[in-house]
């Protein structure tokens, strides 16, 4: 049996795992999420990515921006690299998609909150 | 000179909340902040994990900002930049600093919400030089995530609470070399879900019953002196560790921001209140991170919005308050609220003074069972008592 900390949500809980023939029994899950998180972790585990981008004539130097979903966690230092090389012109708004399926992990990079213009 | 029935004293979550609640009671309400924006700390929290209660979606902290902001019904009047520079509540008005001057605003009730603050590195006494590259977590976040540069090329964090677990991550996406996490306790001090995606998805590690004894270099940070400490978080010598590190974070803990007030009520860490947010001064509300530190947002919206709600009640001559105690029995480290006032169900929000595996939280009458519980993550039970002398709250292992 395997201790897992399901990260779907701050509630944070501590399942646990087993893994049998036909797939995984979880247990301590407080949503159904709990399990589809502990079959992905087991698998493949997936982030999602929060940081920011630059921002040009903007009244803030930056503006945060996450992914619209999940990526696999061994692609973040590729995505944070190609990121950090990425520039956009204020206006931002909260919500406007910054690059659409950011390095074709089918997911868009989204801004989170808005930038005016200076 | 200004009127309002319902003043809120800060616009962070806790006052955006509680401006919604007074508004939607029928309240003429002003919500006020010394920020040019509304949001609080929220806004420099760029991480997702905001919001899972009260949204049931999973958002950044500008992104729950924006949200809640959504909610203030518009006739609510804000008022970003002014700062609350006195509090008289025996004349219920205050006094604002902002561009336009001084001036006086008159109430009939209020909501605090001013939050927390970071305590410092200085607050800590510890011996050495007093160096550039010494940061609490917040300054930290607010260089990274707003203004757009970085602290340092390579840094150990002081401190494993969820803000020193955040910081870690974000610095080593950033590209900054993060040595370690620090932690005078025997286990970590934020969630377990933060432990997990900020230092072990990254192999950052974490040292345990570990505190900083030493600071050297100047001007700017070299070295940063780590050592073992036993039970009673002495160091033990001969455990030092010297680790050459330019920039050291810190996050020691929040403090709430109670000064304005804590001459007129009753003060321990936070502000008191009873479960519907009212103080020991009848007039004046508080909620948030000011009465105790949450750990999740959801819950301090959720306690603003019936502060609000109560505090225009009372405005409005409908609502009494009452305070019947509620206190601290075995196994709980802090508990929150400090009365039960029936007119609202009773929240009760507590960190456990140690971890338990599985254990048995009782309320007045009522039992709760537990698992897995640690002081690091607070724990929410809402229930109806009967009214009672004094409702005892206590956490026993099983
Ligand atoms: C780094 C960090 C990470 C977090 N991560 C999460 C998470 O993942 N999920 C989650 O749910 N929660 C998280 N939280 C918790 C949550 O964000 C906070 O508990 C909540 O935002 C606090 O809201 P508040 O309104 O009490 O305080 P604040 O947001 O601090 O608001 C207080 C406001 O009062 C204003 N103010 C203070 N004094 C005055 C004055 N004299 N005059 C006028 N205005 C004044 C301040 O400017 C500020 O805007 C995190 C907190 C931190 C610090
Ligand atoms: S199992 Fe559900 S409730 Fe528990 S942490 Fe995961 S998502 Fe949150």
């Amino acid at each position: 049996m395997e201790r897992i900390k399901c990260v779907r949500c701050p509630l944070g809980c501590m399942l646990k795992v087993k893994v049998t023939k036909d797939g995984i029994e979880v247990e301590g899950n407080r949503c159904p999420r709990g399990e589809e998180f502990a079959l992905q972790e087991i698998e493949n585990p997936m982030r999602i990515l929060t940081t920011s981008v630059r921002v040009s004539g903007g009244v803030l130097p930056l503006v945060s921006v996450k992914t619209s979903g999940a990526v696999p966690r061994d692609k973040i230092k590729e995505l944070m690299d190609h990121i950090k090389s990425l520039e956009v012109e204020a206006p931002v708004k909260i919500g406007d998609v910054i690059e659409k399926n950011v390095l074709n992990l089918g997911v868009d990079l989204v801004a989170t909150r808005d930038c005016d213009e200076k | 000179m200004k009127r309002v029935e319902v003043v809120v004293v800060g616009a962070g979550a806790a006052g955006m909340a509680a401006a919604k609640g007074a508004a939607e009671n029928g309240a003429h309400v002003l919500l006020l902040d010394n920020e040019n924006w509304v949001g609080g700390i929220l806004q420099q929290c760029i991480h997702n994990g905001f919001g899972v209660h009260r949204y049931k979606e999973e958002l950044t902290g500008p992104e729950f900002a924006e949200r809640l902001k959504k909610e203030i019904p518009s006739d609510v009047e804000v008022m970003t930049g002014s700062f609350v520079h006195k509090i008289f509540p025996e004349e219920k008005k205050l006094i604002v600093i902002s561009r336009r001057g001084i001036e006086e605003i008159h109430y009939e009730s209020m909501v605090f919400a001013t939050g927390a603050r970071e305590k410092t590195f200085q607050s800590l006494l510890i011996p050495g030089t007093r160096p550039v590259g010494i940061y609490t977590a917040g300054q930290a976040q607010r260089m990274i995530n707003i203004d757009g540069y970085l602290p340092g090329k390579r840094a150990l964090v002081l401190g494993s609470g969820d803000v020193g677990l955040i910081m870690a991550r974000r610095m080593h996406l950033e590209g900054m070399e993060v040595i370690g996490v620090v932690e005078r306790l025997p286990y970590p001090g934020g969630l377990r879900r933060n432990v997990k995606q900020c230092l072990e998805d990254f192999d950052i590690p974490l040292y345990l019953s570990h505190t900083v004894v030493r600071v050297e270099g100047f001007p700017r940070l070299e070295k940063v002196i780590v050592a073992k400490v036993d039970g009673k978080f002495s160091p033990i010598p001969g455990t030092e560790k010297e680790l050459k590190v330019d920039t050291l974070v810190v996050s020691v803990g929040l403090v709430p921001v109670k000064k304005l007030l804590a001459k007129f009520v009753d003060v321990e860490s936070g502000i008191l209140v009873s479960n519907s947010g009212q103080t020991s001064v009848d007039s004046i509300f508080a909620a948030g991170n000011v009465t105790t530190i949450f750990d999740l947002v959801d819950y301090v919206a959720n306690e603003g919005e019936k502060a609000g709600k109560n505090a225009a009640l009372y405005a409005k001559g409908k609502f009494e308050g009452k305070r019947i105690p509620v206190k601290k029995g075995e196994g709980v480290k802090v508990l929150h609220p400090k009365w039960y006032d029936p007119s609202d169900p009773l929240s009760v929000y507590l960190r456990v003074s140690r971890p338990m595996e599985r254990a048995v939280v009782r309320i007045g009458k009522y039992e709760i069972e537990a698992e897995d519980l640690t002081p690091a993550e607070m724990v929410h039970v809402e229930i109806e008592p009967p009214c009672e002398d004094e409702i005892v709250v206590s956490v026993t292992e099983v």
